[in-house]
Order: structure tokens, then C-alpha cells, then sequence
């Protein structure tokens, strides 16, 4: 393979105050196997259009300021390697912001909404502190390790902006406030997390949202996984006792009901016993699976339903396995 | 093609309210001399809903199912994206994480059970493009499907996290996926390309936030149609029903009508090598497809 690789760069443009709408500029250059996307950011700006704006800082991948998007690969790029890119994307390469709607000047986008939320889950050690310590606080490995790699979040936004539900849902905090959130909870010198569990154990902001896509894990430049930080938060809830009985977390414990019974999941069952009463509100697509044949209504002895050969193996596991509780 | 064979984890849904699922990967293997054991012994996989309750209880029971896959000596094979990625998810954890492992094994050992971590972990999808190959599939093709325009809908849980699927899914770029694509090509129908094939279709949010689910799987299926598409494939029953199930609702929301069929990736393969609509349970989908077989 040669060294240099001819590309295009399409670059997403806007300027907020002069543009009513934004445009794609292409520009070619040769790059070489050891430039980073920052390097072509900062070529840009500095061989074809110096008024092309995009925010960094460290150089490092310590900032989270360079942010943005490739071909939709969340992307900081000053850790990003651009013959990488051309490898997994071709040799046209689209810059864009972050978050095209929230768009100011070109990549440089109005963080406002992450840094709000990223504040309502406390992201700091919450506790009395003695002014006049005798001793250190002394934390076990065990103990650090448990939020060492949420520890590593850069705050960069990769995360927030790759999440669909953030596109939908203007309540929804996202994954980086997770992160956050399990981050500083399972902090032992914090007092705080209980306070934090029941923020994110909200219907509509909090963890009960999260449609489980993996674009977090996807996104993150630092391997923070904000995703299993999303289950670790769901389980504490449990754990904590601070879970309380609604639709969301009827469904996560109502499979155990099931699978004790059927070693299946009974899919009429888990909608019945999640919503209530609410459960009229799916009356019309209920009567289309009627229609299709796909479900049974009057099978009230259940003998449509599959069953696990080898239940009772699937019942004693239950039994000895299960620690939660809602 | 000699000798493939398999244990079958159906996972809920194919034996509950998509039987087309089922039935249409049944008729696709049989077609293709593919031999796929079921195994009847294994239960849910908790469909990422189980591990939010409890964590430790959900690695026990998918860690069971691949005993049972074990035992038998197979590749255990999935025909639903999440089903694929909590099994794989579970056997990663245990694979790379000794004590883990001896912790589950513990419990196992009270069944009389033991897990190893012999049998891998594949959907049916990459199974076919991977141990079958393209080529042999698009010279068994009877119907070739050249009238259609097909938007391949990826579903998450095959795609998503990369790392964990890449040994399995001949390392599907997760930004820009193209076995699916490559698969309709194969089968003669035109993919169609559009931005939200490798998208999120918010089904596991439908019971708590319908309208985050009806945005999610109602922009998918408007950008398919806006990009001419005549019918929709997806390898997950979960995108499936989401998608095929919604469209009235999404529609609403959206303010758009949205009528689009949406086929199981099985059902596609099964009409392509001139299997019956009764044998792929075509009368199952909700959004008709009847047409299409005429």
C-alpha cells in the first residue's frame, strides 16, 4: 500500500448568523498513513479556507473539545487515525458536527442541553469534608475499579449525540450523564447516590428510556461503555431498593414470572401485567395480531404457549441465582 | 455443501407471535441441505430486559442455553438479533473473565451442568453468508426477486458493540453495513441504500415510551419509502414486529401514511428459492405482502 492516499473531504458548512440554510464544501488532499482527522481539520483551515471553524484544544484526547462526526462515526479527532477512516469508509470523507441541529459555525456546535444534564446527576463527589483530615482516605483497588473506566469520561459528547433517544426525547439525560451517574455512586467516599439513583430511575429522563442500541458503546473514544453503566444503574435501583412498581420496571422483573412458568417469555402476559390497566392503550394493534393469527386471546389454559424442556432446571437456576427484588 | 449443521436457539418470539420466523428458516434450510437441531431445552434470553433487573440471573440462564449447544457439539445459531447479542454477550463475559465464569459454573453445577465456552455464537444471517456463501445462495435462486426494491433494516443487536461481534459477523462495518445488501443482490432484488437501515428501530422502549419507539421505527420505514423502497427485510423479529406491527401508530405521530411490508431476512431467502407463501407464513405479517408472490 503507498503511503499517501489521495481523498475528498465533504465538509458540512454553516454559519448561524449569516446562513439560512448549511452546505457541503469539498476539498482534496493528499494524506499520509499518520495523520489524524485533526490534521485535516487544521488543513483545511489552513490550505483552503481560513474561516473554517472547529473547536480544539489538548491535542491529547483529554479535552473532549474536537468532537464531531465522520461519515457518521462519532469521531474526537485528535485520536483518530484518517487512513483509518478511508479504510473503513472509502476515500470521500463527510465532516460534520456532532449534532446538525444544534450546528453554530461549522463543526462547532451549542453544547448547552449536555452540559445540563450532565449536571443534574451531580457529577462530583457529594460529602462532608473534614478540614482538618488525619488520615488519607485509603480506597481498595476492588473499590476503584469499579469506576476507574467511567472514570475516563472526557465529557466529549460522542456519546450524547450518536444516541437516537436524545434526537426524540428532549427530557432524556443520555449516556454520558449515566456514566456519570454510576461513576460518582459507586464513589465510596460519596453520599450522594441515592439522590443520583432516583434522578436516573425517572420515567422519561432517566435510565428507563435508553433504547438499547449500543450507539454509546459504539461512539466512545475512550471505552467508557456507557451502556453497561446503564445496566449497572438499573440493577442498583433494584439493589437499593429505590426501583419503584411502574410499566418499565414491571417489564424488566416480569420475564422471571414468565420464565419460572414457560422457560419462554409469555408475550401477552408481560404486556398485561407491565401496564394494568394501561394495557387498553394497545387494543388496536392487539386486535391486528388477532387478526394475523399471531396471538391467541382465549388460550387461557396457555396451551398455545411453548414450554422449556427441562423446566425445573430453569426454575431451581431462578431460585438460587436470583438476587433482586422489586 | 456437506455437513452443516447446527443447534437452533428460536428465542421466544419465532415460537410465539412471529411462527413465520420459524417456519420460514426451517423451509430455508431444509432447501439448502442445512441441518439445524432445535434446542427445545433452552429459555429466554431476557431480551436486554432481564439483565436490568437482574444481572447475575441473566448470565445463568443464557449461559444454560449454551451448554445445551455444547453438548451437542454445534455452533449455536440465532435467528433474533438480541437473542444473538445476549448469548454472545454472555459467553464473551465468561470466556474472558475466569472468575465469572467458576461463579456461574457454580450455579450450573446444580443442574447437573457445566459451561465451557466450545460453541460460538452466530446469527443465521452470517451463517449463511459465511459457511453457505453467497455464490452457492444466488445459484439456488428460482425466483430471482429483480422486481424489488428491498431496504435492508440491520437491527441493532447484530451490529452493535462491534468489538463483540466482529468475529461473527465477517466484521460488519457498524456505521455502513452491507451483508444484507450484498444478500437482496444475491437474490437478484435492488437494496436500497438509505441512512437509517443500521439505526435503532426503539422497539424495547415501546411498552415505556411509545412515542421515542413510533419516532424511531416511523423514520426508518419513511426514509425506506421515501427511497422507493417496495418492502423492508430485517434479520431481528424484535425490528420486525416493531416495524410491521406500528405502522398505523407511526404513521400518526409522524403525520405520514406509512404502508410498507416487512419481511423476516428468512421469509426473503425462503420466496427467492421458490418456497410457497404458506410455507414462509406469509398470512402472519400484519402489513400485507400478498401481492408480492403474485
Amino acid at each position: 500500500m503507498s503511503k499517501t492516499k489521495k481523498i475528498t473531504i465533504k465538509a458540512f458548512r454553516f454559519n448561524a448568523e449569516t446562513d439560512y440554510l448549511p452546505y457541503y464544501k469539498k476539498y482534496e488532499m493528499e494524506i499520509g498513513k499518520d495523520e489524524l482527522i485533526l490534521d485535516l481539520l487544521n488543513r483545511i483551515k489552513w490550505e483552503h479556507d481560513g474561516s473554517f471553524s472547529y473547536r480544539r484544544s489538548c491535542r491529547h484526547g483529554i479535552c473532549g473539545a474536537c468532537g464531531i462526526k465522520v461519515n457518521g462515526k462519532a469521531t474526537l479527532a485528535c485520536k483518530q487515525n484518517a487512513m483509518e477512516l478511508v479504510e473503513l469508509f472509502g476515500d470521500e470523507l463527510i465532516f460534520e458536527p456532532q449534532s446538525q441541529k444544534r450546528a453554530v459555525k461549522d463543526m462547532i456546535i451549542d453544547k448547552g442541553d449536555f452540559w445540563e444534564k450532565h449536571a443534574a446527576v451531580k457529577p462530583f463527589v457529594e460529602t462532608e469534608i473534614d478540614p482538618h483530615p488525619t488520615s488519607e482516605t485509603i480506597m481498595s483497588k476492588e473499590q476503584v475499579e469499579n469506576f476507574l473506566d467511567a472514570d475516563y469520561c472526557i465529557q466529549c459528547g460522542s456519546c450524547h449525540y450518536a444516541c437516537p433517544v436524545i434526537e426524540v426525547n428532549e427530557e432524556y439525560l443520555g449516556p454520558a450523564a449515566f456514566a456519570a451517574a454510576y461513576r460518582f455512586t459507586v464513589d465510596p467516599r460519596d453520599e450522594a447516590g441515592k439522590e443520583r439513583l432516583e434522578t436516573t430511575a425517572e420515567l422519561g429522563s432517566g435510565v428507563w428510556d435508553c433504547v438499547k442500541c449500543y450507539e454509546c458503546a459504539e461512539a466512545c473514544p475512550k471505552d467508557v461503555n456507557p451502556i453497561e453503566k446503564i445496566t449497572k444503574l438499573h440493577n442498583m435501583q433494584f439493589e437499593q431498593g429505590v426501583a419503584k412498581r411502574n410499566v418499565a420496571t414491571k417489564h424488566a422483573e416480569g420475564f422471571v414470572r414468565s420464565i419460572k412458568k414457560f422457560g419462554y417469555l409469555d408475550e401477552q402476559d408481560i404486556v398485561l401485567y407491565s401496564e394494568g390497566l394501561g394495557v387498553v392503550k394497545h387494543l388496536s394493534e392487539a386486535l391486528k395480531m388477532i387478526k394475523a393469527g399471531k396471538v391467541h386471546p382465549f388460550d387461557i389454559m396457555k396451551t398455545k404457549m411453548p414450554k422449556s424442556k427441562n423446566l425445573d432446571e430453569i426454575k431451581k437456576l431462578i431460585e438460587i441465582s436470583q438476587k433482586n427484588k422489586l | 455443501m456437506s455437513n452443516l449443521k447446527y443447534a437452533l436457539y428460536t428465542g421466544c418470539t419465532a415460537r410465539e407471535s412471529t411462527p413465520e420466523l420459524l417456519s420460514s428458516t426451517m423451509a430455508v434450510a431444509k432447501k439448502l441441505g442445512i441441518e439445524l437441531v432445535l434446542l427445545d431445552e433452552a429459555s429466554c434470553c431476557g431480551a436486554s430486559h432481564l439483565q436490568d433487573f437482574d444481572e447475575f440471573l441473566s448470565l445463568v440462564l443464557n449461559a444454560r442455553n449454551i451448554c445445551y449447544a455444547e453438548k451437542l457439539g454445534l455452533d449455536m445459531v440465532t435467528i433474533c438479533n438480541t437473542c444473538q447479542l445476549n448469548s454472545a454477550m454472555t459467553k464473551e463475559r465468561l470466556d474472558s473473565d475466569p472468575e465469572l465464569k467458576a461463579k456461574v459454573n457454580e450455579k450450573l453445577a446444580e443442574v447437573g451442568l457445566e459451561y465451557q465456552g466450545t460453541s460460538r455464537v452466530r446469527h443465521f444471517q452470517y451463517v449463511l453468508i459465511e459457511d453457505y456463501g453467497l455464490e452457492n445462495i444466488r445459484e439456488r435462486v428460482e425466483v430471482p426477486l429483480s422486481h424489488f426494491n428491498i431496504a435492508p433494516f440491520y437491527g441493532c443487536h447484530n451490529i452493535r458493540p462491534s468489538e463483540l461481534h466482529h468475529e461473527v459477523n465477517g466484521n460488519e462495518n457498524p456505521y455502513n453495513p452491507t451483508s444484507l445488501d450484498n444478500l437482496i443482490e444475491a437474490l437478484e432484488g435492488n437494496s436500497v441504500d438509505y441512512e437509517s437501515k443500521n439505526k435503532c428501530c426503539g422497539f424495547h422502549v415501546d411498552l415505556q415510551a411509545p412515542e421515542t419507539s413510533n419516532a424511531l421505527s416511523g423514520g426508518a420505514l419513511v426514509d425506506a419509502i421515501d427511497n422507493n423502497a417496495d418492502l423492508m427485510v430485517t434479520p431481528c423479529p424484535l425490528c420486525q414486529l416493531n416495524m410491521d406491527l406500528k405502522q398505523d401508530s407511526a404513521g400518526k405521530q409522524l403525520g405520514r401514511e406509512i404502508e410498507l411490508p416487512v419481511l423476516h431476512l428468512p421469509q426473503m431467502i425462503a420466496l427467492a428459492l421458490g418456497c410457497s407463501a404458506e410455507e414462509i407464513g406469509l398470512k402472519y405479517n400484519v402489513t400485507k405482502a400478498t401481492e408480492l408472490i403474485s
